[in-house]
């Protein structure tokens, strides 16, 4: 069992190792988070002013579905089950995870499905242009040639998410330590398991909706062709049956990460950890019965959007409950603020701003005023920035030391944190502005109306991709040149992790540890 | 160790029925239900099928006004419009009114009508006994038709609804299909080989509804 990795390239390509696989997870989606940011990028330097200056509103219609499917299914998703692959066997005290060939696949699947959809761009016709939403008939009807790309494309991601999450289901039922019970589990192997029975649910539907666009579009079937009897409104059911269970996929692993760092530098167990666990797995309940909250300008009779718009409501409840936990975890600690801490701070703060918005967005009636403007575009920025990307961020400076055995360094670290900070909230708080002024989102051009909002956006964006590339370097000069770290790194960290050595051994619990 | 290893199995095995599970529920189930549901609703302003006339008197103190819709989609190059734009019933009784279309094209052409309606509760108390929507309609190079529709609006509709709008959209399915297009091709020949000998100025290929409409 002793034996270490294989040499070359062949480690990488035919490892089963989950810290391996855990590394590449986490370097493909930095890879994919700067091609949507360069994305993002593009779309901030068009809406610079009003006016098309630098791009055709074809291009754009490209560079706002990429952005959105680079970031979500590229970004975002692999981020955390990197995050998975490298903990979830060393929190739970598990040598490796369950189906480790499996799990090598999923991975090398993800890079050839975002080598499709990108190469879309090089395609006549040109990229996908419908949103990341892809609604039909945009979509179908009227999408140019290389949406077939597409489709193939998130069959793959499909394909790659399932496994992944079929592997975690797997690994944390019946890889456990001795000891190890259910509500004893760290709340991020928590958020992960209700993740993965996200994923296994709705992932498939994912697929039937592009297998039923694949159809319409080649095999004369009129699943959401009017003409052939189907209807369009029947994609917006099927998309967000699914989308909706996928925003809480991109968000609760992150609830389970900030859940492991507050404690830490609060010097505090986790307050109401079995009511962490039964928040979580209420908002996982919800998310299936609240999809129609994106779609009440579609017709709804009076009855439906009620029932959406509580239902919806009912999710700020516990929510809530998170958010005051973590708050009652820091309440009366010995707070120290290094960088992981700063950026779950911000989570906690910024998340419970996207929060309200989003509360805002579910009033039926006044959805109708915010439905498809840039109101909609900053809530959900809110809560994926500061939510998905902020943990991410956070978990990297907190486990980082014990991926490589070395530490960043703070100051850069907290450089890093202000720059991000500042740069967020000038990108996303203005939108809630020019969004209530009435600015449509996905339009290249605008009233100059929204002009300076817009203006103070962009320079935001750039602020904050800087501060991505700064994050790049602190990354990179840790691995390189860190000064090296102790076996527990952080004083106040609890967990079956921070048992083992700095940089943590390429196997680990080969014999399972006793937990008490 | 082994044991671990069959726990492992049944999990997966688990996990993947419950994925096979979801992708039938998307494909094949939730379609069917949303039509359903849409049908027992009346969401999406979906008129019902046809209806059996049933013995009815008008309710003439009341008077509902019926608004008609006609529009192409995209790309769609027939000429399409109801004789009659605006028309006042009263609920209970039967009511006939034609839309006339025209295909300006030198091509055959099938076409399939959208009813949707406004209000969508109108679409419980609104019934069609006879509607060129029910079928596809085929028109010929230059060839036009008068396409009848008959309803009735239930007198059981509420107080405060006195105006429907009733819209079709018309939907080019040439391409989907190419039976009716080569059926009527061979009508069109035999109609040729008829009237060649007969001296007859024009073809007279202007078809009435009845013959659309079953």
């Amino acid at each position: 069992m002793a034996h270490g990795p294989a040499k070359g390239i062949s480690r990488w390509l035919f490892t089963t190792n989950h810290k391996d696989i855990g590394s590449m997870y986490l370097w493909f989606s930095f890879a994919m988070f700067f091609m949507g940011g360069i994305f993002a990028l593009v779309i901030r330097a068009e809406l610079f002013e009003p006016g098309l200056q630098i791009v055709e509103p074809a291009f754009f219609n490209q560079m706002t579905t990429l952005h959105g499917l680079v970031m979500v299914f590229g970004a975002v998703m692999p981020a955390f089950v990197g995050l998975a692959n490298w903990m979830l066997p060393m929190m739970v005290g598990a040598p490796d995870m369950a189906l480790p060939r499996m799990n090598n696949w999923s991975f090398w699947i993800l890079p050839f499905a975002f080598a499709m959809m990108t190469s879309t761009l090089f395609m006549e016709g040109g990229a996908p242009n419908f949103g990341w939403t892809f609604y039909a008939p945009l979509s179908t009807t009227y999408a140019p040639d290389s949406v077939t790309f597409f489709i193939f494309a998130v069959h793959i991601m499909g394909a790659s998410s399932i496994m992944g999450a079929i592997n975690i289901v797997a690994t944390i039922l019946n890889m456990r330590a001795p000891g190890m019970t259910l509500m004893k589990m760290p709340l991020f192997v928590w958020t992960w398991l209700i993740t993965a029975y996200l994923l296994i649910a709705v992932m498939p539907v994912l697929a039937g909706v592009v297998t039923m666009m694949l159809m319409d579009i080649h095999f004369g079937t009129s699943f959401f062709d009017a003409a052939g009897g189907g209807d369009p409104v029947l994609f917006q059911h099927v998309f967000w049956f699914f989308g909706h269970p996928e925003v809480y996929i991109m968000i609760l692993p992150a609830f389970g990460v900030v859940s492991a760092i507050i404690p830490t530098f609060a010097r505090k167990p986790l307050f109401g950890y079995s009511s962490m666990v039964y928040a979580t797995a209420s908002i996982a309940f919800l998310s299936f019965i609240v999809w129609a909250h994106h779609m009440f300008t579609v017709g709804m009779p009076l009855f439906g959007e009620l029932v959406f718009m509580y239902a919806t409501m009912l999710i700020a409840v516990p929510t809530g409950v998170k958010v005051f936990n973590w708050v009652t975890t820091m309440w009366r600690g010995s707070m120290t603020f290094e960088t992981p801490m700063l950026f779950s701070i911000a989570f906690v703060i910024l998340f419970t701003i996207g929060g309200f918005s989003g509360l805002m967005l579910a009033i039926a009636p006044a959805d109708f005023q915010y439905h498809d403007t840039y109101f909609v575009v900053a809530h959900f920025h809110y809560v994926l920035v500061p939510g998905a990307i902020f943990s991410i961020t956070a978990a990297v400076y907190y486990w980082l030391p014990k991926w490589c055995g070395k530490m960043y360094n703070e100051t850069l670290g907290k450089v890093h944190f202000w720059l991000a900070f500042a740069g967020l909230n000038i990108t996303f708080f203005p939108m809630h502005f020019s969004g209530l002024a009435g600015m449509p989102r996905r339009i290249p051009d605008y009233n100059p109306l929204w002009a300076d909002w817009n203006m103070i956006s962009s320079i935001g964006s750039l602020l904050f991709g800087a501060a991505q590339v700064l994050f790049l370097y602190i990354v990179i000069r840790t691995i390189v040149s860190g000064r090296k770290a102790t076996d527990g790194v952080w004083d106040g960290a609890e967990g079956l992790e921070w048992t083992v050595a700095s940089p943590a051994p390429y196997h680990t619990f080969t014999t399972p540890p006793e937990v008490k | 160790m082994a044991k671990h290893h069959k726990a492992i199995a049944q999990t997966s095995a688990k996990m993947a029925a419950l994925v096979v599970a979801m992708f039938i529920f998307a494909v094949w189930v939730m379609p069917p239900i949303y039509d359903v549901f849409c049908d027992i609703a009346g969401l999406n302003g979906k008129t019902k099928g046809k209806y059996q006339a049933v013995e009815a008197t008008a309710d003439t103190t009341r008077k509902v006004q019926v608004r008609f819709v006609a529009t192409n989609n995209n790309g769609m190059q027939w000429q399409f419009g109801p004789d009659q734009e605006l028309v006042e019933v009263h609920p209970g009784q039967a009511f006939v009114t034609h839309f006339k279309a025209y295909n300006p094209t030198n091509n055959v052409m099938v076409a399939q009508a959208v009813p949707s309606m406004v209000p969508h509760n109108a679409t419980d108390y609104f019934f069609k006994t006879e509607c060129f929507c029910f079928n596809q309609q085929v028109l010929g190079p230059g060839e036009s038709a008068e396409l009848a529709l008959k309803f009735v609006v239930d007198q059981e509709i509420p107080k405060r609804v006195n105006s429907i709008v009733l819209s079709y959209t018309l939907f080019d399915v040439t391409a989907d299909s190419t039976e009716m297009v080569k059926q009527k091709l061979e009508e069109m020949a035999g109609e040729l080989r008829n009237h060649s000998g007969a001296m007859q100025p024009e073809l007279k290929l202007t078809t009435t509804a009845n013959t659309i409409t079953q």
